[in-house]
C-alpha cells in the first residue's frame, strides 16, 4: 500500500514474535495514554503518484515564473545560466542521498568536491580559506559578524546603508539577541558617505559591513574606508556579488578580513528564494574562527592523499555551547552546483561572464535611457545591475511589461527600479525589452 | 569502490573550455571603460580549464567515491536516513517553481504561496502547534529561530533576567550551541542513568532567570520521555517555555504530538521526518512551529490567506525580524509537501509505526550479541555500546568501519555522549527485513571477529579505495585548498 515502505504484514507479524510483542500497539505503551492522539491526523489518505502530479502541477501553473517570462530582476538572486551538466550531475543519487562525510572512508566524492569548493572560493576571492558553505549570503554575514564580535573588542558593527537592507535585517536579528549595537552610516549619492563614516568609526567598532557591488549595483571604492577600520582594530567584512569578481577587484585585493556572499547565480536556481548558498572566506588568522564544516587534506594509513571533516574542535558536536557557530546542516549540494559551475566555466567562464553582462548590461542602460521612459539617477560606475527612474508610475509600468512577456521590475525607491542583466539575457532579449518600452 | 583520486584543477590543461555563452561581441567588447583603474582586478583567476567531458567525468568518478541511502543501508541514529522518494525531485525540479524570483509579486506566485501554506498546515497538524514558520534553514537555524522566539517573548513580558537555557546532557550538541548564538546562557543537567530527565536535578537547575528547557522526545537513546506530564509542569509553573528538538519526530507521528505533550516552540528537520535528501550535509529545511501566545514572535512575513489569496505580512511589530533571506528553503518545502501528500494520514502513521517496529526488532535481535545498556522497548533508534571489557583493544570505531566492509554505512558513533563507546542504530521505515537482517548477520560475523580476529577490525576499512585517515594530522597542520605544486 504504501510503496516505501517494504515491511510486509507477514514480515510484522515474525518480527513482533522476535521482539515479544503481541501488537505493534504494544511498541507504544510508553507513552501516556492521556498524551495520545486518538483520532487521525486530519489530512487526507495516502495518494498515489498519477494524484500528486495532478495536484501539484495545477499549484506548479498558478505560478508565473521566469521560465516564461523575462527576468531582469537581481538584488541578490539572479536568472543566471545554469550549464546542463550541473543539475545533471547533482542529481546523481551518491551525491544527493548522502549524509553529512563523517565516514571519510566512504564520502571521499563529497569531502573530494567540497575541497575543490573551498578552493574556488579562495581563488575567488584572493582570501587565505574557506568553509565548506553557509544557508545563503545574509545569514554568512550575521555568522561573520558574529566572528567581528567574539574577535575584537568593541559593541558596534558599522554597516554602510549601501548595504542591501535584506542583508542587513538578518544581521541585525542575530546581533540583536546578543545585545550587540549595529550603526549605519549614511549614502550620498548611492554610494558610502566617508565623512559619516569617519565620524561613526571608533574603537567600539569591531567590524565594518559594505557590499560590492552594492544593493545599487554601483562599485564603490572602499580603500580609505577599509585602512581606517583596520586602524580602529575592526575587522573589515565584504559582502561580494561571486560573479563581480572575474573582474572586479577582489576581496583579497583589498586585504579584507572576511569575504562573504552568495553564490546561487553559480549553478542554482532561483527557486523563489531557497534554496541558495552562502560562502564565506578568510584571512589565516581567523582560520580557527570559521563557522560550520571544513574539509582538509590528509593522508590515509597507506600515505595515500585524502580528505576529511577537519579543525572539528570549532564545532557544535564536539564543542557544544563554546562552538564558533551553532550551524550543522549546511547548503553541501548547492555547494556542489557551485563548484561544478565554477570549474566548467573555469579560468576564461568565471571573467567572459562577468564582461558578458557588463557590456550587456550597459547597452541596456543606454538604450532604456533613449527610450525617454526612464531618466538617470546617478552617475556612478556600476557592475551588471543598476537603477533608472521611471517617469511612468513604476505599477503602470510594470502592468505593461508583464503584458508584454517580462516580469514586474522591483521598485527600490519611488519611482526607481532595479535594472539586472545576466549573461542569460541575450541581445535579442534586450532589444524586446527596449523596444517594449518605447512604445510605451 | 572504484578508485580515483583527481583534483579538477589537477585535470586542468591552458586551452580547454566547457561553456558556452550567447552573444560574443559582448564578451569581446572592452569593459574596462566603465570601471576606475583601481576597481579592476589584478590578480590572475586561478580557476582549471577543462571541457565538458572531463568535468562529467571527473564528478561521475568522484560520485563513485560516496555512499548514500540510494547505495545501501544507512542506520545513522538521529539522522532518520530514510529513503527518499523520486517523484519529490521531479515536483521540485517544474520550472513553474524553480525558476521564481524571490521578488516577484505575490500575483505571480500563488501556487508557490498556496504549497507553503498547505504544507504549513500539515506540519501544524502532525504537530499539534497553531502556526508554523517555514523560514529556518535546517535544524540548528530552527533552534536559533526558536530560542530567540524564546527570548523576545520573556522580553515582551518584562522578564529580561530570563536567560538560562537548561539543557539535558543527553542532547543534540545544537542545542545549547544554538542556545549561545541567542545570548542565553547554558545549564546542562544530568540525564538519570536511563538516559531520562532527572526530575530532581531540573528541580534544581530552575531558578528565577529560568527561560526554558529544550527537550528532544523521544529521547538521543530512542526512548520516550515518560515524565513528560510533570516536566511540563515544572517548566510551565516556573514561568519557563519548552522547546522540542523535532530530530525524533519520525518516531511517534499520529501517536502523539508535541502541542499535546506541552511544548510551546518546535522545530522539525524536513530533510529526516520528511524524506528530503542530504545532499551530502544539506540543503535542508527546519521549520518552527509555536503555540498561539509565541504568533506575534514568528520571522517576518508570515503567510496568511484571505479569500482566495495568500499574501506575505510585514507587519509584525513583535517579530523577532529576519532569520534569512526571502521565505526559507521552499525547494525542499516542495519535496515534502509532495512527501505528506504520498503518505497521508495513514501513511505518516505507518511510518512510525514500522520505523520503531524495525528498531525493536534490531534492538532485539543486536542485544544478543551487544551490549545494549538500556533494555527497555525503545521508539526509532537504540544505543548498542561497543564497551566489551575485553583486552583486544577493539573499540567502537573498529566496529564502524568494519561494517563499511560488509556494505553498510555505519551507525551513528559515539553520540550520545552519555553512553560509553555508543553505537546508534535507525533503521526507519524504509528498511525491508531481509535489509535488516544482512546487518543484523553482518554485526554478529564482526561480533565473531572480535574474539577470534580483532586484526580484521583494525585493519578496517580494506574494501574502500581510502583506509583510515589521519585526522590529528589535518587538524595540526590544515591544509585547506589545493596549492599547485611547483615542477
Amino acid at each position: 500500500m504504501f510503496p516505501y515502505i517494504p515491511v510486509s504484514k507477514h514480515d510484522e507479524t515474525h518480527m513482533l514474535e522476535v521482539i515479544g510483542a503481541k501488537s505493534v500497539d504494544d511498541l507504544f505503551v510508553d507513552i501516556p495514554d492521556t498524551l495520545k492522539l486518538k483520532r487521525d491526523l486530519e489530512l487526507p489518505r495516502h495518494k498515489s503518484e498519477i494524484e500528486i502530479r495532478n495536484i501539484i502541477h495545477k499549484l506548479a501553473n498558478k505560478n508565473t515564473s521566469a521560465s516564461e517570462k523575462l527576468c531582469f530582476l537581481g538584488g541578490g538572486t539572479y536568472d543566471s545560466y545554469i550549464p546542463s551538466i550541473v543539475p545533471y550531475l547533482t542529481s546523481r543519487s551518491e551525491f544527493a542521498t548522502a549524509y553529512t562525510p563523517y565516514q571519510p572512508e566512504i564520502s571521499q566524492g563529497t569531502l573530494h568536491a567540497i575541497f575543490e569548493f573551498q578552493t574556488l572560493v579562495a581563488n575567488l576571492t584572493d582570501m587565505h580559506c574557506s568553509n565548506a558553505s553557509m544557508y545563503d549570503g545574509p545569514t554568512a554575514a550575521a555568522e561573520a559578524a558574529l566572528m567581528a564580535f567574539d574577535k575584537q573588542k568593541g559593541d558596534t558593527l558599522l554597516i554602510s546603508n549601501t548595504v542591501n537592507p535584506k542583508i542587513r535585517a538578518v544581521v541585525e536579528t542575530y546581533l540583536k539577541f546578543r545585545g550587540y549595537k549595529v550603526v549605519i552610516i549614511n549614502q550620498t549619492d548611492f554610494v558610502t558617505d566617508l565623512d559619516d563614516y569617519k565620524e561613526k568609526i571608533s574603537k567600539d567598532a569591531v567590524g565594518l559591513l559594505v557590499q560590492s557591488p552594492n544593493y545599487y549595483g554601483v562599485v564603490e571604492n572602499y580603500t580609505e574606508m577599509f585602512e581606517l577600520a583596520t586602524e580602529n582594530k575592526a575587522l573589515n567584512i565584504m559582502y561580494t556579488d561571486p560573479s563581480s569578481l572575474g573582474i572586479l577587484k577582489t576581496p583579497g585585493e583589498y586585504g579584507v578580513d572576511i569575504a562573504i556572499g552568495d553564490m546561487q547565480q553559480f549553478g542554482n536556481a532561483m527557486n523563489y528564494g531557497g534554496p541558495h548558498i552562502g560562502f564565506m572566506a578568510a584571512n589565516k588568522k581567523l582560520m580557527r574562527k570559521l563557522p560550520g564544516r571544513i574539509v582538509g587534506e590528509s593522508v590515509d594509513h597507506s600515505g595515500k592523499r585524502a580528505y576529511v571533516l577537519t579543525l572539528q574542535a570549532r564545532e557544535q558536536h564536539i564543542r557544544r555551547e563554546k562552538a564558533t557557530s551553532n550551524i550543522c546542516s549546511n547548503q553541501a549540494l548547492n555547494a556542489l552546483s557551485s563548484t561544478i559551475y565554477m570549474s566548467v566555466l573555469g579560468k576564461k567562464g568565471m571573467k567572459d561572464v562577468a564582461v558578458n553582462s557588463t557590456n550587456k548590461a550597459h547597452y541596456l542602460y543606454n538604450e532604456l535611457l533613449k527610450t525617454g521612459v526612464f531618466t538617470e539617477v546617478t552617475k556612478q560606475n556600476f557592475y551588471r545591475e543598476f537603477i533608472l527612474e521611471s517617469k511612468i508610475d513604476v505599477s503602470v509600468l510594470n502592468q505593461s511589461l508583464n503584458e508584454a512577456g517580462i516580469l514586474s521590475l522591483i521598485e527600490v525607491e519611488k519611482n526607481i527600479v532595479q535594472i539586472a542583466v545576466t549573461e542569460n539575457r541575450t541581445k535579442e532579449e534586450l532589444d524586446y525589452f527596449i523596444k517594449t518600452v518605447e512604445v510605451m | 569502490m572504484r578508485k580515483y583520486d583527481q583534483l579538477i584543477f589537477e585535470i586542468s590543461k591552458p586551452g580547454h573550455i566547457g561553456y558556452s555563452l550567447s552573444d560574443d561581441e559582448f564578451t569581446s567588447m572592452d569593459y574596462t571603460k566603465y570601471f576606475n583603474d583601481d576597481s579592476l582586478r589584478q590578480t590572475e583567476l586561478e580557476f582549471p580549464e577543462v571541457n565538458e567531458t572531463e568535468v562529467v567525468r571527473h564528478y561521475t568518478a568522484l560520485s563513485n567515491l560516496n555512499f548514500g541511502v540510494d547505495t545501501g543501508f544507512y542506520p545513522l541514529g538521529s539522522c532518520t536516513m530514510k529513503y527518499n522518494p523520486k517523484i519529490n525531485e521531479e515536483m521540485a525540479g517544474n520550472l513553474k517553481f524553480s525558476s521564481v524570483h524571490p521578488e516577484q509579486p505575490e500575483s505571480d506566485v500563488q501556487g508557490t504561496l498556496e504549497l507553503m501554506y498547505n504544507a504549513s498546515n500539515s506540519l501544524a497538524e502532525i504537530t499539534g502547534m497553531d502556526k508554523i514558520s517555514l523560514q529556518p534553514a535546517a535544524g540548528s537555524h530552527g533552534e536559533l529561530t526558536g530560542l530567540m522566539m524564546m527570548k523576545a517573548y520573556h522580553l515582551k513580558n518584562n522578564n529580561a533576567h530570563k536567560v538560562n537555557i537548561i539543557v539535558p546532557d543527553a542532547a543534540h550538541g545544537t542545542n545549547p550551541a544554538s542556545a549561545n548564538v541567542a545570548g542565553f546562557n547554558i545549564i546542562e543537567i544530568k540525564s538519570t542513568k536511563n538516559g531520562a530527565v532527572d526530575l530532581d536535578s531540573l528541580k534544581e537547575a530552575i531558578d528565577e532567570n529560568f527561560a526554558g528547557l529544550m527537550l528532544t522526545n523521544p529521547s538521543t537513546l530512542g526512548l520516550f520521555e515518560k515524565n513528560i506530564e510533570a516536566i511540563t509542569e515544572i517548566v510551565h509553573d516556573a514561568g519557563g517555555l519548552l522547546y522540542y528538538d523535532g530530530a525524533n519526530m519520525n518516531a511517534i507521528m499520529s501517536k502523539v504530538r508535541p502541542g499535546d505533550m506541552g511544548f510551546d516552540i518546535i522545530h522539525l528537520n524536513l530533510h529526516k521526518t520528511f524524506s528530503t535528501p542530504h545532499g551530502g550535509g544539506g540543503p535542508g529545511a527546519g521549520p518552527v512551529g509555536v503555540k498561539s501566545y509565541l504568533e506575534p514572535f514568528l520571522p517576518y512575513p508570515v503567510l496568511e490567506k484571505s479569500d482566495e489569496n495568500y499574501t506575505l505580512n510585514y507587519d509584525r511589530p513583535d517579530s523577532i525580524g529576519k532569520i534569512k533571506n526571502y521565505y526559507g528553503n521552499i525547494g525542499i518545502v516542495i519535496r515534502a509537501y509532495t512527501y505528506i501528500l504520498e503518505m497521508g494520514s495513514d501513511g505518516l502513521k505507518r511510518a512510525s509505526e514500522v520505523a520503531v517496529l524495525n528498531a525493536n526488532y534490531m534492538q532485539a535481535r543486536l542485544k544478543e550479541h551487544y551490549l545494549l545498556p538500556i533494555d527497555e522497548l525503545c521508539k526509532h533508534e537504540f544505543v548498542l555500546s561497543g564497551n566489551f571489557g575485553l583486552t583486544h583493544g577493539i573499540n567502537t570505531i573498529d566496529i564502524a568501519k568494519r561494517l563499511i566492509d560488509y556494505g553498510f554505512h555505519p551507525p551513528t558513533i559515539y553520540f550520545p555522549l552519555i553512553i560509553d563507546q555508543a553505537m546508534m542504530i535507525e533503521p526507519t521505515e524504509t528498511e525491508s527485513l531481509e535489509s535488516m537482517d544482512k546487518f543484523i548477520d553482518a554485526m554478529i560475523e564482526i561480533r565473531k571477529e572480535i574474539d577470534d580476529n580483532p586484526d580484521v577490525l583494525h585493519q578496517a576499512p580494506t574494501t574502500t579505495y581510502i583506509s583510515r585517515i589521519d585526522e590529528v594530522q589535518a587538524a595540526r597542520n590544515p591544509i585547506l585548498t589545493y596549492k599547485k605544486q611547483e615542477a
